[in-house]
């Protein structure tokens, strides 16, 4: 062990963190612009006079491309940066050619339903044969303009990262290092002056152990934050420069989603699009893409404003999947990929301030995904174009990355795309979620309707505090003394509770069938391919232990995408590094807040290595 | 004191073994399910082989360490992405095919034209390392042809450990029957090391030795000269997953005898 191992330091002009559709963008746009025709630099190295701008970007996951979901977009800033992409060219990718929104009724009975919502499924049921009800679902006969994606592609978002990262190094100009999280963002006043990467060879606290090599400093010149909605260092600069005046990041959902290989006769045809609201609770969306004849993307959205205690993405997942309306197509599919993703759902209300000196912001952490459209890759990839460019500009110039000049040759850009121009129609739009899913999407159809100057007005909250007691929030199905004794026998056996108390609740056993239907273990082992390199510190760790043992909704542990929370000995939960997918989820559900400010939660959620193996996502 | 090595690792990519492997028969023969959407990484045995030879470069000043790979570039570029952050090397990249299905024989003889190819190689100080066996699966006879080719007569296979000793000759651990170690005493180079798991931790990820990597890295995979292999020697006639059974259970803290005698008890009963 070498505690004294020095640190290491690197000067690059410009660093990136994370990789994901932003980064694409920025990275594509950028290593396009560094090099002129006949090999000598466009661009100059500031910190390696006579080669172009040194560019590195550093992706916390194993690999570029995993940890990445299923998605159907519209693909217009894409397609600007390849006129002339070729579907066929990128794995799993096929163009939009049927989409249908249904509305999924509870054939089970243990839905948790508004009395307004029972008494229009009464009235669906009622009126089936009118209003073409089958398989206990309403298809709707109109999809609005916002929500279609005419035109449009279904990726797997893996596959195509992958495809584009293969672009983005065959440049020579760009590096993108997988494997390799960042820590933090290198603050000298209010200037980023770079990031430190994780320590390595240490052990589950971070003390150093065989092997130990500090984090390496990364100094550059620019660093662009491209680290999605749970990233280390967009939360980092998020707590350090605060946010703009009434921007706020409340609202959020964890994707939880699946490749799923189709038996033969499915009948579904490539590019068709399915998405579904009403099951298996109300505030549950789901989705269904169809990759090719034998592959389907398919998940569901479990978001912070559904607000029981025990909201479990696996479970519902499985429940969703075995409606008719599903079922029908999915029976005797296999899984062949899984993970989850934690989206950041208040779009443009959740932007930060984009620019610094010597920073900028791109993709979902920066607020960009549409969350009237619920369409984010192709507004992020644009975030990265319009960065890359303005990179070029600044850089041909000589000028310094400065928040000013920032501003003007980024910002200025992003306030003139159509990202900004549509996210203000978008910014308002889901508000009517937190006080129902009725009143949600009437919210939301005004506001898409009217171009954002309609919107239900309600101020939302933070999902700590929509959630209550687990009593509470069960008492008109379960005595509170059954809850009491449930929570005594999960907490004695070292389980969450949801399994228990949804099926004391009403819902069903699910049939595992070894198949598509699996534990949640095997989710992991099968799907996921779940897996974490040794030699790196938790990535998960509660500040204050006493405020978990004092809380009673562990939501983290309900919520968790993999089982890796999990009830504790000492009434704190235990974390399991190498079964964490990195969704994020358990950050956003924690329940407990730490010294007196709502926004800082007892959860710490950092950056850290491993996760999901799967690149079909 | 010992003379620099002139050290050739052979290892190729794989398929990630955490996914899920499903031998197929195609049209233009055996393969993997889904194999061009399957993640890839350096073939963990011959992982092992670079870090050691790595080490053993780092150990004897003046030593070179070359990484000799065949298999498909789009794929080879996506793995050198993690391998070129683990320890400094020169990539001799060869654009073919790579998996269980490839001919063995052809495999080990564009390998050997390769390294007989490599400017300023020294036959004489020559060290091939390789993986005892591979993930894909494969033979696991490549480098003991690549090494009969090279005309390298002292080869070792299943090495977990490679000592230099200080009269410069070599002691070497094989494995043999019965979980023990064979001990040699090698002369020097040249020989042929395939290696099983070896000692050493797999380094970490370090951008430093990967900027200087891929200075020469994305230049070699760009002049990769494609290699046909023709597969005329060679006729798979079935290909097959092995039958199992799965049952997963999830236990914390069992001592070893407690987890074999759940397994023992578990095959009697199955």
């Amino acid at each position: 062990m070498d505690e004294t191992a020095a640190r290491q330091t690197m000067d690059v002009d410009v660093v990136c963190v994370g990789f994901g559709p932003a980064a694409a963008g920025f990275l594509t746009t950028l290593s396009r612009g560094l090099v002129n025709d006949d090999g000598t630099p466009a661009v100059e190295s500031a910190v390696m006079p006579g080669l172009p701008l040194q560019v590195t970007c550093f992706e916390r996951a194993d690999d570029i491309g995993t940890a990445v979901s299923g998605v159907v977009t519209r693909a217009r800033a894409i397609r600007e940066t390849f006129p002339d992409l070729d579907p066929s060219q990128i794995p799993m990718a096929a163009p939009v050619h049927h989409e249908q929104v249904a509305y999924l009724l509870d054939p089970v009975g243990a839905s948790r339903r508004s009395a307004t919502l029972q008494f229009g499924d009464r009235m669906i049921r009622a009126a089936a044969r009118w209003l073409k009800v089958e398989h206990d679902a309403l298809p709707l006969p109109y999809i609005p303009d916002f929500l279609r994606k005419d035109g449009g592609l279904v990726l797997s978002l893996g596959q195509f990262m992958q495809w584009v990262g293969g672009h983005v190094m065959a440049s020579g100009v760009v590096q993108v290092w997988p494997g390799t999280p960042v820590k933090e963002a290198l603050v000298d006043g209010t200037r980023v002056v770079g990031v430190r990467l994780v320590d390595q060879g240490t052990d589950r606290h971070g003390a150093p152990e065989a092997g130990f090599m500090p984090g390496m400093d990364v100094r550059a010149a620019l660093t662009v934050v491209a680290d999605g909605p749970v990233g280390a260092v967009g939360r980092q600069l998020d707590e350090q420069f605060g946010m703009p005046a009434g921007h706020h990041v409340r609202d959020w959902a964890v994707g939880m989603k699946m490749v799923v290989d189709l038996r033969e006769d499915s009948g579904l045809q490539p590019g068709t699009v399915l998405h579904t609201f009403g099951y298996p609770e109300p505030e549950i969306f789901g989705f269904l893409y169809v990759n090719d004849a034998r592959t389907a993307s398919l998940g569901i959205f479990v978001p912070s404003w559904f607000d029981s205690p025990v909201r479990t993405a696996y479970r519902y997942l499985q429940h969703w999947m075995l409606h008719p309306y599903l079922w029908r197509y999915l029976q005797g599919g296999r899984m062949r990929s899984w993970g989850a993703k934690s989206l950041q759902e208040s779009g443009k209300r959740g932007e930060p301030f984009l620019v610094g000196d010597g920073y900028a912001r791109i993709g979902e952490g920066s607020g960009s995904t549409n969350v009237l459209t619920g369409s984010g890759v192709d507004e992020a990839w644009l975030t990265g174009s319009l960065l890359a460019k303005a990179v070029l500009d600044l850089a041909s110039a000589g000028t310094a990355f400065t928040k000013d000049q920032l501003t003007a040759a980024y910002v200025r850009r992003r306030r003139e795309s159509w990202v900004e121009h549509e996210g203000i129609v978008a910014e308002r739009a889901r508000d009517g979620f937190h006080r129902g899913v009725i009143t949600g999407l009437i919210g939301m159809g005004l506001a898409g309707l009217s171009g954002g100057r309609l919107f239900m007005p309600v101020e939302p909250r933070r999902p700590h505090e929509r959630v209550r007691p687990l009593e509470q929030y069960f008492a008109d199905r379960i005595p509170a003394s059954e809850v009491a004794r449930i929570r005594a026998e999960c907490q004695q056996s070292g389980l969450p509770l949801h399994d228990a108390l949804l099926e004391r609740a009403g819902w069903p056993t699910v049939p595992y069938d070894g198949a598509l239907l699996v534990s949640h273990q095997d989710a992991l082992l099968m799907g996921g391919k779940v897996q974490a390199a040794s030699g790196y510190a938790d990535h998960v760790m509660f500040e204050d232990p006493a405020l978990c043992r004092a809380c009673q909704n562990r939501l983290c542990i309900e919520i968790c995408s993999g089982q890796a929370l999990m009830p504790g000995a000492d009434d704190v939960p235990a974390f399991d590094r190498e079964k964490c997918i990195h969704c994020g989820a358990c950050f956003w559900s924690c329940t407990q807040h730490v010294g007196g400010h709502p926004d800082r939660m007892n959860l710490v959620f950092r950056a850290g290595s491993g996760g999901l193996h799967s690149t079909e996502n | 004191m010992s003379q620099p090595f002139h050290i050739v690792v052979c290892g190729s990519v794989a398929p990630d073994p955490l996914q899920t492997l499903e031998p197929v028969m195609g049209p233009a023969g055996p393969g993997l399910k889904n194999e061009m959407l399957l993640p890839n990484v350096l073939d963990p045995w011959a992982a092992h082989a670079l870090f050691e030879a790595a080490h053993l470069a780092k150990s004897v000043a003046g030593s070179k360490l070359w990484l000799v790979s065949l298999g498909p570039k789009a794929k080879l570029q996506q793995v050198m992405m993690t391998v070129a952050q683990k320890v400094p090397f020169e990539l001799v990249a060869i654009d073919g095919p790579a998996g269980g299905f490839v001919d063995a024989v052809e495999t080990a003889a564009v390998l050997a034209d390769a390294i007989t190819a490599i400017p300023g190689l020294d036959r004489a100080r020559l060290l091939v390392f390789g993986g005892w066996e591979s993930a894909t699966r494969c033979a696991g006879a490549t480098l003991q042809l690549v090494g009969e080719r090279l005309g390298i007569a002292d080869q070792f296979q299943g090495v977990d450990r490679l000592t230099l000793q200080p009269d410069g000759r070599v002691r070497v651990l094989e494995r043999i029957e019965g979980g023990r170690h064979q001990v040699s005493i090698c002369e020097g180079a040249p020989f042929v090391v395939g290696w099983a798991t070896g000692y050493l931790p797999e380094p970490p990820n370090n951008p430093q030795v990967g900027m200087a990597n891929m200075r020469a890295v994305m230049p070699a995979l760009q002049k990769a000269r494609p290699a046909v292999l023709k597969q005329d020697g060679l006729t798979l006639v079935r290909v097959e997953q092995p039958k199992q059974v799965r049952e997963t259970r999830v236990v914390k803290d069992l001592s070893a005898d407690e987890i074999a005698r759940d397994i023992v008890a578990w095959i009697r009963g199955a």
